[in-house]
């Protein structure tokens, strides 16, 4: 199966290892895998804050840059439910409507493309350690995906999952929020903190680096010892 | 009171909001238990979404045929001895029931519950010419005692713990008990029934009119809504041109989202009918009925995109899964409607002049989305608000010009291809053991609050293509 790898902007420019081993994942599960170097970003941070044409260019060249691809799966819920509303954006627009579509229907978040897709729900890895996991709003709420990635998370070997009390609230990142509205940023991300910390958790797995990367850098800042990790380094080993 | 509650500028409510422990302890477990009742609830249907498909279904069916539902009612009302009343303003409402309240010479006006006489100031207009007004909600009468705006639709006064009610009744009213919610609950309906009684006229509000019936019903748990509609010979109700189902069929669906929704009740404890006047036959039934239909800035929302707003049938669900106004609380949003719902619904009412804060208000994390019984899409409706924001040049210059170099950054592979190489050596200077504790420029909003992760190492890109040149894949 040929894959196009969607590396995400965060993850190709601050969190190289997570793009590595959602490619190295792809390879060992047999998809013959490209990275388009056309690729750029989703086009959240535009969208999100009202910018929709700025917006627009970005995700104009992402169409561009996956046009001969197959499957296009990225490791972020986020990034690849923004994908998925290229329709709905360009709904109207006679250059751009077709192919949103076209393109939206082959996008994949990486546990929805393993679980649903390949039909893969273990992947033999082994990893030891007390886990909770985070489920990203937009993964679960606007992609659907909810399930996939734990379910590859118990077929770990080793991995004791713990339940992250209030799983589904939001971290409080949101993109500009987190810089716009930061006295409410950091009320939200305190309170995730601070359940994160009643799991007794030695990792926050997520699917998403974008709220890793507050809670994490939130707890790093409180001075807790919990190591964020992507999903994808712990399925990514033997 | 108008749908805005105050002049204090937004960064500062947030701040009193944040710092106001008391409230964010009684609206932290208001929600717990809501939002657990709703789920519990829904899981208990079974098809829940089924439900909420349903719910949206009626709503756009009625909003779409508005006029023609506006219409039977309005027939159906007049044809049972009522009087009815469209009001372009909330001036104009007020003025009317002005009118009644002079025409009666009525002393005193008892209240159910009503969102949309808070929207168009009613009580206050109503005490210009001399009457006294009396809420009879419980929530709305701690709240009238206290000269205290209300924080939730539901609710009103979720903010305040039962301490501090306790006080309220003891300064206002000369209360002396205790702060047990049975004994302020016994004082406030002693109260309160001596103003059912001496009440000349009853005013409500509308949870939903019935074209067919010409009826208007209302939900409550404490029975006021019954008093209010039974006492006094002259009863006004004051509703939103958008709350009106076509039959009782349609009513029942909306009601059990509703109350579920709501507080995670299956029903509540009364559901109060009133069809127009009491006719030559009829044994009870106020004198007068009066059936005032509000608009207020609500035709204009019809026919625009943001037509589904209109949908809300005001439960709050959206308001109890709410991470922001869990930790802000409703007085922040400075609107009387708070929350996600608020926050689309007051710029679409009043302008964005005033509330332009309001759709930033928001992560987009969809809880309200995902929380609303009728499927209105909250946080999609909030990121249009941002694009008018954007439109209307109404945007902060610095975001804008950054907006610029982002559509410039993600439009060309070879500004972007530069980023990614520059990005870890250029943040070199503020890195230390990978981490960034004091950012410079945009970054700096991000570290005062937490670390900024410095890039890994190279960037993915430039990894893939050294790989490429070493024979590709393992």
């Amino acid at each position: 199966m040929k894959v196009s790898l969607f590396s995400t902007c965060l993850s190709d420019i601050l969190f190289a290892d997570v793009a590595r081993n959602t490619l190295e994942i792809l390879e060992r599960v047999g998809c013959e895998v490209d990275y388009p170097m056309e690729q750029t970003c989703c086009g959240q941070p535009a969208y999100n804050s009202g910018y929709l044409q700025e917006a627009k260019a970005s995700m104009k060249q992402m169409m561009k840059a996956f046009r001969h691809s197959e499957y296009v799966v990225g490791p972020s819920g986020s990034c690849v439910s923004m994908l998925k509303e290229y329709p709905h954006i360009f709904a109207g627009d006679p250059q751009w409507e077709e192919e949103a579509k076209a393109f939206a229907a082959k996008c994949y978040e990486i546990t929805e493309f393993l679980v649903d897709v390949l039909d893969i729900t273990d992947l033999g890895s082994t990893f030891k350690g007390r886990v909770t996991f985070h489920s990203s709003c937009h993964m679960k709420r606007l992609l659907g995906v909810k399930e996939q990635p734990k379910i590859l998370l118990r077929n770990v070997k080793g991995v004791e999952l713990v339940e992250l009390p209030w799983e589904e609230d939001c971290c409080g990142f949101g993109g500009t929020f987190a810089v716009k509205n930061p006295v409410i940023s950091q009320e939200m991300v305190s309170e995730k903190s601070r359940h994160v910390a009643e799991t007794q958790a030695e990792y926050l797995v997520g699917a998403d680096m974008g709220c890793l990367m507050n809670i994490g850098g939130r707890m790093e800042r409180e001075g807790k010892k919990v190591k964020i990790i992507h999903i994808t380094e712990i399925l990514n080993t033997h | 009171m108008s749908i805005k509650i105050g002049e204090v500028p937004y960064k500062e409510r947030i701040q009193k909001g944040i710092k106001d422990d008391f409230m964010r302890q009684a609206v932290s477990s208001a929600q717990g238990r809501f939002r657990t009742g709703r789920i519990t609830q829904a899981e208990e249907l079974g098809n829940w979404e089924d439900w909420r498909d349903l719910g949206e279904e009626i709503r756009t069916h009625t909003l779409e045929n508005l006029d023609y539902y506006l219409q039977q009612l309005s027939e159906q009302v007049s044809r049972r001895g009522g009087h009815v009343f469209f009001a372009e303003t909330a001036e104009e409402a007020n003025q009317y029931v002005k009118d009644i309240i002079l025409k009666k010479q009525a002393k005193k006006v008892v209240k159910a519950k009503s969102m949309v006489t808070e929207e168009i100031g009613l009580n206050k207009a109503l005490e210009e010419v001399g009457a006294e007004v009396v809420e009879s909600d419980l929530g709305e009468w701690i709240l009238q005692l206290d000269e205290d705006p209300p924080s939730h639709i539901v609710t009103p006064a979720l903010h305040k713990n039962k301490q501090q009610i306790r006080e309220t009744f003891a300064k206002k009213k000369g209360y002396t008990g205790s702060d047990t919610p049975e004994e302020l609950a016994a004082f406030a309906r002693e109260q309160l029934r001596q103003d059912f009684l001496a009440a000349d006229v009853g005013v409500t509000g509308c949870n939903f009119a019935i074209a067919e019936s010409g009826s208007i019903t209302l939900v409550t748990n404490e029975g006021n809504a019954e008093m209010v509609t039974a006492l006094p010979d002259t009863v006004i109700t004051v509703m939103g041109m958008e709350r009106i189902v076509p039959t009782w069929e349609e009513m029942e669906v909306l009601v059990s989202l509703l109350t579920r929704a709501a507080v995670g009740q299956k029903l509540t404890s009364y559901i109060t009918a009133l069809t127009g006047a009491r006719l030559d036959e009829e044994v009870d039934g106020p004198e007068e009925f009066h059936l005032v239909v509000v608009d207020n800035g609500r035709s204009k929302i019809l026919g625009t995109e943001f037509q589904s707003a209109l949908h809300c049938i005001r439960c709050a669900a959206c308001i109890n899964a709410c991470p922001v106004y869990r930790h802000i609380g409703g007085h922040a949003y400075n609107s009387i409607y708070p929350g996600p719902i608020g926050a689309v619904i007051t710029p679409l009412l009043e302008g964005y002049e005033d509330h332009k804060e309001l759709p930033y208000a928001s992560t987009l994390c969809a809880a309200c989305t995902e929380a609303c019984p009728v499927k209105i899409p909250l946080h999609e409706h909030l990121i249009r608000h941002r694009q008018i924001i954007v439109e209307k040049n109404m945007a902060p210059t610095a975001e804008k010009l950054m907006m610029k170099g982002f559509a410039a950054w993600g439009s060309n592979p070879s500004i972007y291809n530069m980023s990614a190489k520059m990005a870890k050596p250029a943040l070199g200077p503020w890195t230390k053991d990978g981490m960034i504790e004091n950012g410079p420029g945009p970054l700096k909003a991000w570290t005062d609050v937490r670390d900024f992760y410095a890039p890994q190492g190279q960037s993915f890109r430039s990894w893939f293509k050294q790989r490429q040149k070493d024979g590709g894949s393992k």
